[in-house]
Parts: structure tokens; C-alpha cells; sequence
């Protein structure tokens, strides 16, 4: 490994990472509302102002479901300049990127074009997010990779936004969020699989989004923690779907992160998905093989909010089931529930699976030496 | 294979409904005339198309008509092989998606009695659920009551996807009736279909619907403990049923870690959600999501920290195991008699306790 170890005071908070690491879900904030403007056609300018963004959901701004936090962010990651949680490079390389040790910082922008009715709007806010993130964040750090940001429910706008950044190394994965118009499997959303297919990026498929979709199945519900817990249940419903509706079948190359949705399900999902398979094959022909094998060659995991089981026995039965090499670590950093690199992996690793895990997973999925 | 003992507990068997009009003698003038002049069709759910794979295993299913819907049948195909002593019937009949509350009651009074008179009253190992529509919970309650009154009811039957999470305060004055009769409630696999049959919209595929059953399932869950129902009603047990349960020990490994960083949220949830699940929540054993091997199912039940959770059931006749292969291998046989006796009769005090030969 050809990563400098970076000299770090005694006390730090994470004095116990020696070694460089990957957060594969960091959070950049714009500081005031007009920073993206720049990056904006003139007419979203007053259009924004006057409409705003007019979301799947009832809330002008902010969340259906207050945070537990503010932004849902850590009350000390303020930056010392003002702006809220995540908006201040020069923060977040003081109390997260250099302290810990992060080579690759992989940025996940949310409050993005996604999720919003209005296609135009959400091609323009998607375009600008992604020139914002060149800017003002990875041409300034090179260890920070964006997410190319797309209107989720156009797929020609989308396969066009993501052609236009082909071969542009500040860019490392797609993004989209777990929840939609449609489970992700539905074929509005495969010419966002093709073209990313075609450019030789992952999709990063983050926890959260709107859809208009009740957010279980029964319904709406009451709290802020049924849409946290419930993350992992959308999840495991949109990556059915993709498997189910074959998009692995017709996409080969496609490679899925599940972003911030838990890991530990995996296992369940997939021997439940194999058993029902195996009585109703005939409903799904286009499948050729089981779907625990598309998940397994396909789809990747981030760690945070990292499964947190009484024994650590059940904790690693759980990842070798997975898989150690389909792990990548991330932090989630500003959130609130961030998770501590030093402290997130129980004792009783290999070096080789703490390697794989902190660092060299990331590194070969995002294609970075 | 692991072999099943004499004297169990099959805490789900579903009696078929051959056809709506089979409920016409159960229903009063008015329901009758309205049935027939209108010609109601069949309410078949989606969650289970009858000549599905999933509805019936291949040799389970009869020459003509549904798959449960004989009673002979059930004897020979489920009660009999197994030595079951207590056989509890779970009609998943159609009844939830109806939208008219007064029809949606109507059909539930005619299912409720005719399973009594067409099954109960003709094996006296079959026990029933009492199945309840939800548009109106006065409705609902007052169901409850009138067929409680017969001892061989043993729970009462809501739908695993319906208007609401379960949890919702509107519903609690059914929790309160079930908890003051001794009656668990089962939450089955099926859909009202009021809502998308996953929390992400509407699939393709029937093989969808049925895979999203465990995740709603775990919404089911979560809503239920942060409500606050079981700080409410202690003594409720609510037993899943057909809800895999594989998913369980990451799903509470989540809901435990976010509880502890928002408990602020929901302050009357006085005990953690593991000890929730532990004392007021059960699980049919079929369907087992799970590898074949052995080993791997017995890490996961090591992964549960319980072996009271699981109740023995052969989800007859729908398509869960082959042959006689009921228990997954490798339980150890504490296990197979507290899965097929101890945890079921601790659950449903309705169940009388009967001498059983090890």
C-alpha cells in the first residue's frame, strides 16, 4: 500500500485507525441556498423561489419526518464559518478526512434533483449538483470522489446526464436513492442502468428518497424511527426488484452499491428469494440463474449504520455469508448516527479482512490505485 | 430429517373457502340478495393465486376445486401424518379487500361461522381464528366478542399489509379485546391490497409480492413496539404467521441500535425491542428461509437467543416443504418439542393442555 500513514495528535478521536481507510458515504452540504445558482439556468433562479422544488411529499422544507437532529446531522460538525453540517471543506478535512486517515472519501450528495415532480427542474438541479461537486469539493481535495446525480424518474435525461460525464475521474459511481416512483427494477429506470453500464460505473443506490409511495406496505407510519428501521425494508424490496425483473440478466457488467441500508438482511433476503424462486421460477423465465448468485456477483454493501449484534460471533457468521470482499466501509459523516472507524469492527479480524474491508474493496469497486 | 412428535400444535392451516356463494347461508337476506343480484365474483387475494405453486404443494392438490378445501383432505394430507393433537385453521379468505365496512363485516360473520360449522364442528382437533375486517373497528371488536364466546376460537386474524401500520393507536381497542378474551393476534402474509404491496410501489411479479411478505412483516414489527402497544397491553402475544423469520435477528439488531439513539422519540417504550420480541411475539416456523444445511439454520437459531419464538406449523396446503420434511434438519429434540408443543400451548391459553405421549 502506497498511502501516507498522516501524523495525528494523541486523543484524536480516532487514534485507533493506523491505517488509511475509504468512507464510501459522506455527505456534502451546500452553505447558503443560492450556492448551486451559479451552476443554474436563470429561470430555475425565480422558478425555485417561487414554487420550490415540489417534492413526491407535502413539506415545502424539510423532511415529512423531523430528524432526531438537525440536518440529521452531528451537533459538532458545525463549521466555524456558519452554514450548516457538511457545507465547509476546510471543516470537514480538519474533523473527519485527516484526522481519520480517509483516502477515499466517496461524496453522496442528497436534497438533490431526485425526487422531485418536475423533470426539467430536476435535469437542471441534478446537472448543476454535479458541477458543484467538481467545484467546489473534488477538483479542491483529491481524495473526495462525487456521485453523479440524475433525474431518477427520466431515464433518457438521466442516461444523458451520465454520459456527459464518461470518463471524468471526479465521478466514481451513479447515485440513486432506495425509494422511487416504482421498485428500481422497472424498465423507466434500465436506460440509467445501461448507460452506466456503458461508462463503466457502479450505482450507488442510497437509502432514502420519494416516491409517493406509502412507506410500508401498510401504510404510512407514525415516526421518525419507522423511516430509519424502514430504510432497510425498502431496500430489500427495490433490490428484489432489480433481481426479480432480471436487470443483472440484461445488464452483466452492472455493479450495485446499497448505500447506508444495512447489510445483515442480506442473507435472509436472498436464501427467501432462492426458496420462493424455486416454486415460481415460471412467472420469471428471463432469470437463468438463482437470485442469490446475481446478488452475490452483483450488489456491494456499506457498512454504516454498522449491524450491531450482542456477540460478534453473529456479527462476523453474518459478513462471511455476505461475503468479506463485498463490504465497504463509510461513516456517513455529518449524520448524526455516524459511525466511528476505530471503533465500528469488533477485535478478532484478519489483517487481510481489515484491509479488504477498511480500504481495498472500495478501492478495486471505484477503480482507484 | 428431523422427525416431528406425536401430540403438536399446527398453528397454521388454511381451510378454503370454495366460493362466495359457499357463504351465502351465513349471510342474512339483505347480504344474500346483494351477492347474487350483483354477481359478485369470488374474492380470490392476489397475495395467493389458487393454481399458484406457492398455494399448493403439487401432491396436496385435489382434482377439482381450491387446494384446502376439503376436509378430508386436511386429515389425511396434515393432521394425521403429523400426530397433530391441535390443528389451528387460518382461512385467508378475501374478505380485508373489500372497501364497504358493512359488507367487509358481513363477509367476516359468514366466514367466522361457517368455519365453525363446516370444520370445527366436524374435527375436534381444529381450532379457529377469529377473522375481523378493519374499515371499522367497532365492527371489528364486536366481532370478536360474539365469536369468542366459543372456546375454540384461540386467536384473532388481521392481514400482515392493510390501511394502516398495525401499531396505529386507531387499532389498539382490538388489541384491548384480544388482550381481556386471552386471545393472541395472528398478523398473517396476504394484502388488503388498499396499499402498494411493497413500500417501494407495485411490482411486476406475484414472485414479488410474496418475497416483500417478510418485509412488511418487519415494518409490521417495528411499528407495533414503537407504538407503544405492548407497554400498553403486556400480557398481548401476537404471533406472525408465514412471515419466514429468518430476517429476525438483523431486523432487531437495526430497530435495537436506532431505538437507543431516538428512544427520545417514543418514551413509553419501557422495555428494549429485543425483550419485546421475546416475551409478546411468536413465528410460525414455515416457510424456513433458509439454506438446506443444518448448520447454518442452527446459527441462526442460536442468532434468535430464543427457542421460544418459533410455534410448529405446516402452512397447509401451501407449497413450503416436501414430503414429511416439516422440521428443518439438524433441531435438536428440546427444540422440536418446544417448537411443536411447549411454545404454542404457552401462547394460546385457549388451547386446552392434553396429556401427549413423548
Amino acid at each position: 500500500m502506497n498511502i501516507q500513514i498522516r501524523e495525528r495528535p494523541e486523543g484524536t478521536a480516532s487514534a485507533g485507525i493506523k491505517t488509511a481507510i475509504a468512507d464510501c458515504d459522506i455527505h456534502p452540504a451546500r452553505a447558503t441556498k443560492d450556492e448551486l445558482h451559479p451552476y443554474l439556468a436563470k429561470r430555475w433562479h425565480s422558478h425555485l423561489e417561487t414554487f420550490g422544488v415540489h417534492p413526491y411529499q407535502g413539506m415545502m422544507e424539510g423532511p415529512p419526518y423531523p430528524k432526531a437532529q438537525p440536518n440529521a446531522s452531528r451537533r459538532d460538525a458545525y463549521p466555524p464559518e456558519g452554514g450548516p453540517q457538511g457545507s465547509s471543506l476546510s471543516f470537514m478535512q480538519k474533523q473527519h478526512l485527516d484526522p481519520n486517515n480517509v483516502a477515499l472519501g466517496v461524496l453522496n450528495p442528497l436534497n438533490t434533483g431526485q425526487g422531485i415532480r418536475n423533470q426539467d427542474l430536476a435535469g437542471a438541479i441534478c446537472a448543476a449538483i454535479n458541477d458543484w461537486q467538481i467545484e467546489k469539493w473534488t477538483s479542491k481535495d483529491s481524495r473526495l470522489k462525487g456521485s453523479v446525480v440524475v433525474a431518477n424518474e427520466d431515464g433518457v435525461s438521466a442516461a444523458a446526464e451520465i454520459r456527459r460525464r464518461a470518463g471524468d475521474r471526479n465521478f466514481v459511481q451513479v447515485l440513486l436513492l432506495s425509494r422511487n416512483v416504482e421498485p428500481l427494477g422497472q424498465r423507466r429506470y434500465w436506460p440509467i442502468y445501461e448507460a452506466a453500464q456503458e461508462v463503466g460505473l457502479p450505482i450507488g443506490v442510497h437509502a432514502f428518497g420519494f416516491g409517493g409511495n406509502p412507506i410500508t406496505a401498510s401504510g404510512w407510519p407514525s415516526y421518525y424511527i419507522e423511516e430509519m428501521v424502514g430504510h432497510s425494508q425498502c431496500q430489500q424490496t427495490a433490490l428484489a426488484s432489480l433481481v426479480l425483473e432480471g436487470v443483472f440478466e440484461r445488464f452483466p457488467k452492472l455493479k450495485m452499491v446499497m448505500v447506508e441500508a444495512g447489510f445483515g438482511w442480506a442473507p435472509s433476503l436472498a436464501w427467501r428469494l432462492d426458496k420462493v424462486f424455486a416454486r415460481l421460477h415460471a412467472e420469471v423465465p428471463h432469470l437463468k440463474r438463482k437470485p442469490s448468485e446475481y446478488i452475490r456477483d452483483h450488489i456491494w454493501w456499506t457498512t454504516q449504520p454498522m449491524e450491531d449484534p450482542e456477540s460478534r460471533d453473529h456479527l462476523f457468521q453474518t459478513i462471511e455469508w455476505i461475503g468479506w470482499d463485498k463490504l465497504l466501509f463509510a461513516t456517513d459523516y455529518p449524520h448524526w448516527d455516524y459511525d466511528e472507524p476505530s471503533r465500528v469492527l469488533p477485535a478478532g479480524v484478519s489483517d487481510a479482512n481489515r484491509q479488504a474491508f477498511y480500504l481495498d474493496n472500495a478501492k478495486q469497486l471505484y477503480g482507484i490505485s | 430429517m428431523t422427525s416431528p412428535i406425536a401430540g403438536g400444535v399446527d398453528c397454521d392451516l388454511h381451510p378454503a373457502v370454495p366460493h362466495l356463494t359457499s357463504l351465502l347461508p351465513y349471510m342474512n337476506d339483505y347480504w344474500r340478495d346483494q351477492v347474487t343480484t350483483r354477481g359478485m365474483t369470488d374474492l380470490i387475494s392476489q397475495s395467493y393465486p389458487t393454481n399458484s405453486p406457492i398455494a399448493s404443494r403439487p401432491d396436496w392438490r385435489p382434482a377439482q376445486g381450491k387446494p384446502g378445501s376439503s376436509l378430508a383432505d386436511m386429515q389425511r394430507q396434515a393432521l394425521d401424518p403429523f400426530g397433530t393433537a391441535f390443528g389451528i385453521c387460518n382461512p385467508l379468505y378475501g374478505v380485508q379487500m373489500v372497501f364497504s365496512e358493512d359488507m367487509a363485516d358481513a363477509f367476516c360473520r359468514a366466514l367466522n361461522d361457517w368455519l365453525v360449522k363446516e370444520w370445527l364442528d366436524k374435527d375436534g382437533r381444529l381450532r379457529g381464528s377469529i377473522v375481523i375486517a378493519v374499515q371499522s373497528i367497532d365492527k371489528a371488536v364486536a366481532e370478536i366478542e360474539r365469536c369468542a364466546q366459543d372456546k375454540r376460537f384461540v386467536q384473532v386474524l388481521m392481514l400482515v399489509m392493510g390501511d394502516m401500520p398495525l401499531g396505529k393507536r386507531h387499532y389498539w381497542p382490538i388489541y384491548a379485546a384480544a388482550e381481556r378474551l386471552g386471545l393472541p393476534i395472528g398478523i398473517h402474509a396476504g394484502s388488503a391490497y388498499h396499499n402498494p404491496p411493497t413500500s417501494v410501489g407495485w411490482g411486476s411479479y406475484h414472485i414479488e409480492d410474496y418475497v416483500a411478505q417478510a418485509q412488511a412483516f418487519q415494518t409490521q414489527l417495528t411499528s407495533l413496539i414503537v407504538e407503544g402497544v405492548f407497554a400498553r397491553h403486556p400480557n398481548l402475544k401476537m404471533v406472525m404467521l408465514e412471515s419466514g423469520f429468518t430476517w429476525l435477528p438483523p431486523f432487531l439488531w437495526r430497530l435495537h441500535k436506532f431505538w437507543r439513539g431516538v428512544r427520545m422519540e417514543t418514551p413509553w417504550v419501557d422495555r428494549s425491542p429485543l425483550e419485546i420480541v421475546r416475551s409478546n411475539i411468536r413465528f410460525s416456523l414455515q416457510p424456513v428461509d433458509a439454506p438446506p444445511e443444518g448448520d447454518t439454520l442452527n446459527r441462526l437459531f442460536d442468532h434468535m437467543q430464543s427457542d421460544e419464538l418459533i410455534l410448529f406449523s405446516t402452512d397447509y396446503p401451501h407449497w413450503q416443504f416436501d414430503g414429511d420434511e416439516v422440521l428443518p434438519k439438524g433441531l435438536s429434540q428440546d427444540l422440536v418439542r418446544k417448537i411443536m408443543i411447549d411454545n404454542p400451548h404457552a401462547t394460546y391459553p385457549r388451547l386446552q393442555v392434553k396429556e401427549t405421549v413423548r
